[in-house]
């Protein structure tokens, strides 16, 4: 039986018409993010922060990471970016004799890419309280984590012969201490304020009601502690960013520039996971289509065989 | 006035020429002018001829003039006050009542347009300013009069510059700073609470040496004692930019000796220089001794701003973060270097060449085979 | 049809020395890379987690070794038999092929005595793209592995194993047809999740199916690439004659590949992207220009006679899919935020030595090992 120019065309269109299909369909059909039970988080205010740099340092304290010199001064922690040895960094944008802060860290993203990525399991998400953590031991190095993360998070030992990745774990170490993220223990003005992620949307939200020039209470630190410093509000630009961005986090950001302007990707809302889980869902499921093709193969080349 | 011989005043003091000279060059560093202009600034006192100064007072504690008092010796200090020919000051004058005030209604004619006035506490405008009167005269009619035949008005203290407490909300006698009250005058601030008192006898230094006010910034304060944040040169600015601070007071942090920002420090956003300067000649300020800036000086935060409200850093004030900051974007990565390149390009050039080559072998087969 | 022998005559040739002093020199920077990380030895950041060893020996690496898979479904599902000759030097390049992308991986990755976790099911990840993609390459280095043997099963005289081989043959043929299937548009898949930093011209939906038609394509061209050099170093005419039939495959595939790649693009309203004058919209054009010139030099059934039209368009085919592979990893790929890559000089040497292995075994193997269908003639190599 041989098999004609013109059906081997009609297959390929159908197999391309069936993975078009396939896809879509698939894809309508998984479901939203959920956010976890006891999902926490993490609430920047750029417009409460001062630059102090407090987080920084308090991070690499409860982290135990050590100082990193950018190269123009040596005498100083003073990373520019976030790596292997600065899991959060403060950012500055300036723009005439304004200047603006973002703090920058893993996201904890609601549908992470990075987990999605890792083939050994070694980032995995928290049923929990929704903090991805990082495994070195299940670790291979492949580094697609690092092509996965829509944020440029994961951080690689580039120069150690028995490397790792790096990222912020929101201190989850310290959580049966009783403590909390160390940057935002550390933050005085309360610019980085820890707690669950629904009591945080909440109080980002009301912020971006507050009346621009005057005072009120912000919360610090930890939103459930109840303390508070008396700050003038300044105005916001109406989004909360980390609310929708591919799929949602749990690191919110509030500012009152541009986001772009602080470094801030622009995201679709649907995580790409989706699009994966598409592909995954229409081919591969239950492995029905490979087993099915082999058996057919299987029986095609046997057939040649004997006619040979 | 007695005419003075200042090197035999000193001498019968026991003070040489050369302290006094060194007290003028310290005068003039203060002011960061070059030291050249300690000798012009110590000609300029020695000199005969020095105007008269008229010190009024207003809604004032006289905070000011007690701070002046207490700056440096009382030797010296005396002398200089001497020096400036205080003609009228209510503190410190030996007369009192109607003959105080007949002298100085005198020596405004006699030296009209060549006085200084300084102006101590503010000045209210309520009701006509019936909340402060000096021998029954409302205080801000006495402030026109006698601004109007002034040859320089300085403005010591905040209340004189810009109100001050009594200013505080609800400000119930409409108190006002001297330039509010003066519109288009030009006023000498120095605000303080109370003033630092070398920043004054440095200014006036100045003006007797150049007979002209140094350079005022656009609030009128003299640019080399506010032209800085206090944060700017705070011995405890490490603490901040390390963010070690104190919480309570008394806590280890504030026995550490640590930042006070989060106990509602102003000096982010107050002008001055008590950091550098320091007061009561041993160099105390409110930070060294503990205690949170209260930005005194600063108009809209001092005496409004609550003590325990963090200062908000307003991106658009003179604040300077780190000198090293860590940009948004910045290149990296990736140099293209020249070997690499050549590498690259070798690899394509061996597969073309290879290509070629195999065509070139091909045609000659082909031309065999169809012979 | 001719029958498979050594081609005979001397190894050692100072081509082949010289191929040895290039590996000699690959193993002295991968000594390095072990004691000393990838960042003294290679070019990738942070920004690019991938470079020229998973980009090209990888990516591209296991394309280029795709040409047992395709010979396999024209001789297998498509029945053409006529095409056997051409087998075992592709499955044997295909086997070297992805035996070294394996070993590109092993000394890529920064933590490779981990490497077993992708098997272990308390490890594994099984919604993950790469681990499709290294689970199904490991299973068919091993099919290949299988399939390559009989040459070297005659030369060593182990007629028994062969023969007991030959019987289970045809699942391993079954195998190796289905698991490039697999992974090679999974390569694909894994620049999926890479959607928010990619160029729109790379980036799609859809990238699975492209690396698949690529894969094909590559395939075919690169049997016709290495059938062509060899037959002409090694003087064996008879294959070329076969090679002209089989290049009319060509201009199918680019065609479809072409259509359907231009058709996503457009319905993504990107089209206009590959005028932008920048390096993705650069290299679009570049690819796209190679792949038409491939297409439209072998559509008169002229030209498909002429050996040197074919070899051309395949070269062409070769470059402007091998480059579409390449750039989906790289140029298509930007992190933004000021980062940069280029190859530095050991990462690229590290490159040559691999590529000098493939070179060195497989003539080793022609000269050695009865692989190669000849006429009888024997000349200089």
């Amino acid at each position: 039986m041989t098999i004609k120019r013109r059906e081997f065309l009609k297959a390929t269109a159908a197999g391309g018409a069936l993975m078009v299909t396939g896809l879509q369909s698939a894809s309508a059909s998984t479901p939203g993010e959920t956010i976890p039970p006891r999902a926490v988080g993490i609430l920047y205010d750029s417009n409460l922060c001062i630059g102090c740099q407090a987080c920084m340092t308090a991070c690499k304290e409860a982290n135990d990471m050590p100082p990193e010199h950018s190269g123009r001064y040596s005498t100083w922690d003073n990373p520019l970016d976030l790596s292997a040895k600065t899991l959060n960094i403060i950012k500055m944008y300036k723009e005439g004799e304004d200047y603006a802060f973002i703090k920058r860290h893993c996201m904890h993203c609601l549908d992470p890419a990075c987990v999605n990525a890792c083939p050994v399991s070694a980032l995995v998400k928290d049923r929990e309280t929704g903090v991805v953590t990082y495994d070195a031991s299940a670790c291979i190095g492949c580094r697609y984590c690092q092509v996965a993360c829509p944020y440029n998070v994961p951080k690689f030992d580039w120069y150690s012969p028995f490397p790792q990745i790096h990222k912020c774990q929101l201190c989850d170490h310290l959580f049966q201490q009783g403590r909390y993220a160390a940057c935002c223990e550390s933050c005085p003005t309360g610019a980085s304020l820890f707690g669950p992620v629904d009591q945080l949307k909440k109080e980002a939200e009301r912020r971006l009601l507050l009346e621009p020039g005057k005072y009120y209470d912000f919360p610090v630190n930890h939103i459930q502690k109840g303390n508070t410093r008396r700050h003038k509000a300044e105005k916001y630009i109406p989004h909360i960013y980390g609310s929708e961005e591919v799929g949602g986090s749990q690191y919110m950001i509030l500012s009152g520039t541009d986001f772009s302007k602080l470094g801030l990707p622009d995201l679709r809302e649907r995580s790409y996971v989706k699009d994966l889980e598409g592909v995954a869902n229409s081919f591969y499921k239950y492995l029905i289509y490979p087993v099915a093709a082999f058996a057919g193969l299987v029986y095609l080349v046997r057939k040649r065989e004997h006619h040979e | 006035m007695n005419e003075l011989n200042v090197v035999s005043k000193l001498s019968a003091r026991g003070y040489s020429r050369r302290d006094f000279l060194k007290f003028c060059t310290v005068m003039a560093a203060s002011m960061g002018l070059p030291l050249s202009a300690g000798e012009k600034i110590a000609s300029a006192v020695e000199s005969p001829i020095r105007p008269p100064v008229i010190w009024i007072s207003g809604q004032g504690c006289t905070g000011c003039t007690e701070s002046l008092l207490r700056t440096t010796h009382p030797t010296l200090e005396h002398l200089i006050l001497d020096m400036i020919s205080l003609d009228y000051n209510e503190t410190l004058n030996a007369g009192a009542g109607h003959q105080a005030e007949n002298f100085k209604a005198q020596s405004m004619e006699k030296n009209s347009g060549k006085f200084v006035l300084v102006v101590e506490g503010s000045i209210p405008t309520k009701d006509g300013g019936i909340y402060c009167k000096v021998a029954g005269t409302p205080f801000v009619e006495i402030l026109k009069e006698t601004a109007s035949k002034a040859g320089a008005i300085i403005a010591i203290g905040s209340c004189a510059s810009w109100g001050g407490i009594p200013s505080a909300e609800p400000n119930p006698t409409g108190a006002k700073g001297v330039s509010e009250v003066l519109p288009g005058a030009t006023v000498m601030n120095i605000p303080g609470c109370p003033a630092n008192p070398y920043n004054f006898t440095s200014a006036v230094a100045y003006y007797l040496t150049y007979k002209k006010l140094p350079a005022l910034d656009n609030q009128g304060r003299p640019k080399f004692a506010y032209s800085r944040l206090i944060h700017e040169n705070c011995e405890r600015r490490p603490h901040f930019d390390a963010g070690r601070f104190a919480e309570e007071f008394g806590d280890e942090g504030h026995k550490q000796g640590y930042c006070l920002y989060k106990l509602g420090c102003k000096g982010p956003v107050t002008y001055n220089n008590c950091s550098i300067l320091g007061y009561n000649d041993v160099g105390s300020w409110p930070v060294k001794a503990g205690h949170p800036c209260f930005g005194c000086s600063e108009e809209g935060v001092g005496f409004s701003i609550p003590q325990f409200v963090e200062a908000d850093l307003e991106k658009h004030s003179l604040f300077t973060p780190s000198a090293t900051p860590a940009d948004i974007t910045y290149q990296r990565g990736g140099k293209t270097t020249a070997t690499a390149a050549g590498l690259v390009g070798l690899a394509v050039g061996a597969a073309l060449g290879a290509g070629v080559v195999a065509s070139r072998k091909l045609k000659s087969e082909e031309e065999a085979s169809n012979q | 049809m001719s029958e498979a022998k050594p081609f005979g005559g001397r190894v050692l040739t100072i081509p082949f020395i010289l191929g040895i002093l290039v590996i000699i020199v690959m193993l002295g920077f991968l000594a390095q890379r072990f004691l000393f990380g990838l960042g003294p030895v290679s070019g990738m950041n942070d920004g690019y987690p991938w470079g020229l060893w998973i980009a090209y020996d990888v990516n591209v690496g296991t394309a280029f070794a795709c040409g047992g898979y395709a010979m396999a479904i024209l001789i297998f599902i498509f029945n053409k038999f006529e095409y056997s000759p051409l087998l075992k030097p592709a499955i044997l390049t295909s086997f070297l092929g992805y035996a070294l992308a394996g070993f590109s991986i092993f000394f890529d990755i920064g933590r490779y005595w981990n490497m077993q976790n992708i098997f272990l099911p308390w490890h594994a990840n099984v919604h993950s793209a790469m681990f499709e993609v290294a689970v199904c390459i490991a299973a068919y280095v091993l099919v290949l592995l299988i399939e390559t043997a009989p040459p070297f099963l005659q030369k060593l005289r182990l007629h028994n194993v062969e023969n007991k081989l030959s019987k289970v043959l045809f699942i391993f043929v079954a195998l190796g047809i289905l698991l490039p299937t697999m992974h090679q548009s999974s390569l694909g898949s894994l620049m999926v999740l890479g959607g928010s930093k990619m160029s729109p011209l790379y980036w799609s939906q859809a990238l699975p199916l492209f690396f698949l038609i690529a894969a094909l394509l590559l395939g075919y061209a690169i049997v016709i690439f290495e059938a062509t050099l060899s037959g002409v170093a090694f003087n064996n005419p008879s294959e070329l004659n076969i090679l002209k039939k089989l290049s009319a495959i060509i201009p199918w595939l680019v065609g479809i590949f072409l259509i359907v790649r231009f058709q996503d693009i457009n319905a993504r309203g990107a089209l206009e992207a590959m005028f932008a004058g920048d390096m993705a919209g650069n290299f679009f054009l570049l690819e796209s220009v190679l792949l038409l010139v491939a297409l439209f030099m072998l559509v008169p059934a002229k030209n498909r006679a002429d050996s040197r039209k074919v070899f051309w368009s395949a070269f062409c085919a070769l470059l402007g899919a091998g480059l579409y592979r390449f750039d989906a990893y790289i140029i298509g790929f930007s992190p933004g935020n000021g980062w940069h890559y280029f190859p530095t000089t050991p990462e690229i040497l590290i490159t040559f030595g691999i590529i000098a292995i493939e070179i060195l075994v497989f003539v080793w193997a022609a000269k050695r090992a009865p692989l190669l269908p000849l006429s009888g003639k024997k000349s200089q190599a």
